[in-house]
């Protein structure tokens, strides 16, 4: 009789947890997935119905209006595929260099390794603005240690080019390298040295080790980073508004977005531009800058999810 | 000697694009910089940079001590919460692939352009309001807890995460991608020795997990310390000095206080956790 009631108290007990955790989880989702509804919603409502009454999230009048306008303005599809190309450059540049330097980090100690780790924890701590100013004027009259002036008689100026973010991926410097740099020390670290020096044994070199033994089970971190660096890079506006100030990416036509809208979208001649029109192709656009992500999101975040358990990040 | 080969190409970047920068950013700092046809012109000027920032310059002060109550305030609530979402997120319940995959959707969304723009949506402000009652029920509940006696300073701490609590589940992506992570390396051992000898789930967190994890609170909370310092009012203010202003000196010397303050926060932090983390080995 006892240990029925007992059960059912601890039967009890499980119930309300699941119950309040279910609450808990439910109404943060509610949180997160709040925004992207709303501008879901807002993005397909006429004009009209921001003054009616009756609309609150499903429009009367159902319009692409507003995408016809932000996909204008933005000019969408030339953004879309510099934004692409860019991150998915970097990402891959980055990726690569990152691992390389991991390795040599975690297995490959040499006099002096560890103060240079060192350095690279410095690049995690010290704050992009700190040394934003230097890299802009060197970029600007960028001079390899005199040997531009030396073929092409002056300087060159990287600003505006994409070469400022492919020569800082190339060099594992680029939006937070020294995280991903981090991220593989510790997964190569976790690998068994075992495995290295059975391939050792087997003939193969460092780097046949490296391209053929470590990197194919350095898949999951490899996921982890590519998925980092290509979604900050997509967002990021630190650099890109820095480096390129009159190229077409996503970040930069964002943060450009009221402006140009103000500009662009006004009705008739002499009438302002309604400013709750404004935002709502502004939140279009906004919609539109981090639909692809959310796509490509959908499709990895299984592997993703799982690859960050295995990754060794918690080495 | 492989190893220099494999760490070179970093090298290479991290001498060309951050540590000399580093030093020409603190030679900045102390002199002022005029651009001309033959480039830019550096004299040097001694601490007049630093001067200007924290005695005249009226905003930086103001924006420093902003960004680091700011930092502050948040820090302890983002690790606090997501250790605790990531503690749900490894129990077992139907539809936990579709709540993980919602609750790292932050680490895709939170960044700078959304973020600002979104805080200046009209419709969206409309909205909240429309919807809102937010504000009345937490100041219920605020009334409740001060009534119980309840320290005021706590109560508002709380009502204002709370109201926040948008901004705090979106800077907590990472936070919880790490923490589960760590969670998933305990071995299942323990939990099955603390469950045979009677302990509740609740001891169990306290006595297993939460030791196991505590060096990721140390990481966590350093992560979320440099993550919200990276981007804020400060930022803008050092990059419109630079930009805007063309005063390239001050805004280094700005730049470099804001570092040297961020460092500071690190150390304190650091060594309250170093006397407390638990490490297996």
């Amino acid at each position: 009789m006892t240990t029925s009631r007992l059960l059912s108290l601890e039967q009890w007990k499980s119930w309300l947890w699941s119950i309040i955790r279910f609450v808990l989880i439910t109404g943060l989702s509610f949180v997160i997935l709040f925004p992207i509804f709303q501008k879901i919603s807002t993005s397909i409502k006429a004009k009209g119905d921001l003054y009616s009454a009756v609309v609150v999230w499903i429009p009367q009048n159902f319009s692409i209006d507003n995408f016809k306008q932000a996909i204008r303005v933005m000019d969408y599809w030339v953004t879309l595929f510099n934004t692409f190309a860019l991150s998915a450059t970097t990402t891959l540049l980055t990726t690569a260099s990152c691992a390389l330097a991991g390795y040599g980090f975690a297995r490959l100690k040499f006099k002096g390794s560890n103060w240079l780790f060192g350095g690279v924890i410095l690049t995690i701590l010290v704050p992009p603005t700190t040394i934003l100013i230097p890299v802009y004027l060197n970029l600007k009259s960028f001079d390899l240690m005199g040997l531009m002036t030396l073929f092409s008689g002056k300087p060159v100026n990287l600003l505006n080019t994409y070469w400022p973010f492919i020569l800082t991926a190339v060099t594992a410097n680029s939006l937070k390298a020294g995280l991903y740099i981090f991220i593989f020390r510790q997964f190569f670290r976790g690998i068994p040295k075992e495995v290295e020096e059975a391939a050792y044994v087997d003939g193969a070199g460092i780097s046949r080790t490296f391209t053929r033994i470590m990197l194919p089970n350095a898949i999951p971190s490899m996921v982890t980073v590519m998925l980092f660096s290509f979604v900050w890079q997509w967002n990021d506006s630190f650099y890109t508004t820095t480096y390129l100030t009159s190229s077409k990416v996503m970040s930069t036509q964002l943060s450009s977005l009221p402006y140009n809208l103000a500009q662009q979208v006004t009705d008739g001649a002499a009438s302002q531009a309604d400013p709750f029109y404004l935002s709502m192709i502004q939140d279009t656009g906004i919609l539109l800058a981090i639909l692809p992500l959310i796509i490509i999101y959908l499709f990895v975040q299984r592997y993703f999810v799982e690859s960050v358990e295995r990754t060794g990040i918690v080495g | 000697m492989w190893g220099v080969i494999y760490v070179l190409p970093w090298l290479i970047g991290f001498v060309l694009f951050f540590f000399v920068p580093l030093l020409a950013s603190l030679r900045y700092s102390m002199s002022t910089i005029q651009a001309n046809a033959e480039g830019i012109a550096i004299q040097f000027t001694g601490f007049a940079n630093y001067i200007q920032a924290l005695t005249v310059n009226t905003s930086f002060n103001r924006a420093l001590i902003e960004s680091i109550t700011d930092v502050l305030v948040n820090v302890p609530l983002i690790v606090i919460f997501s250790l605790f979402l990531a503690v749900i997120l490894n129990q077992k319940f139907r539809g936990r692939a579709v709540a993980r995959s919602i609750f790292f959707l932050p680490v895709i969304l939170a960044s700078g352009v959304i973020m600002s723009l979104e805080s200046t949506s009209l419709i969206e402000a409309v909205n909240q309001n429309g919807t809102g009652g937010s504000a009345f029920g937490t100041l219920e509940l605020e009334g409740l807890m001060l009534n119980a006696g309840v320290s005021e300073w706590i109560v508002t701490y709380l009502s204002g995460a709370v109201d926040r609590i948008y901004q705090i589940v979106s800077q907590s992506g990472v936070q919880i991608l790490i923490f589960l992570a760590g969670i998933q390396t305990i071995s299942p051992q323990l939990y099955e020795a603390s469950k045979m000898e009677g302990a509740t789930g609740y001891e169990a967190f306290w006595k297993i997990t939460f030791p196991m994890v505590s060096p990721l609170i140390f990481v966590n909370a350093i992560y979320t310390i440099i993550d919200s310092f990276a981007n804020n009012a400060m930022t803008k203010l050092i990059r419109d000095t630079g930009f805007v202003k063309f005063d390239f000196g001050l805004s280094s010397a700005m730049a470099w206080v804001y570092f040297v303050a961020i460092a500071i926060i690190l150390v304190i932090v650091s060594i309250i956790f170093s006397k407390r983390v638990f490490y297996q080995d």
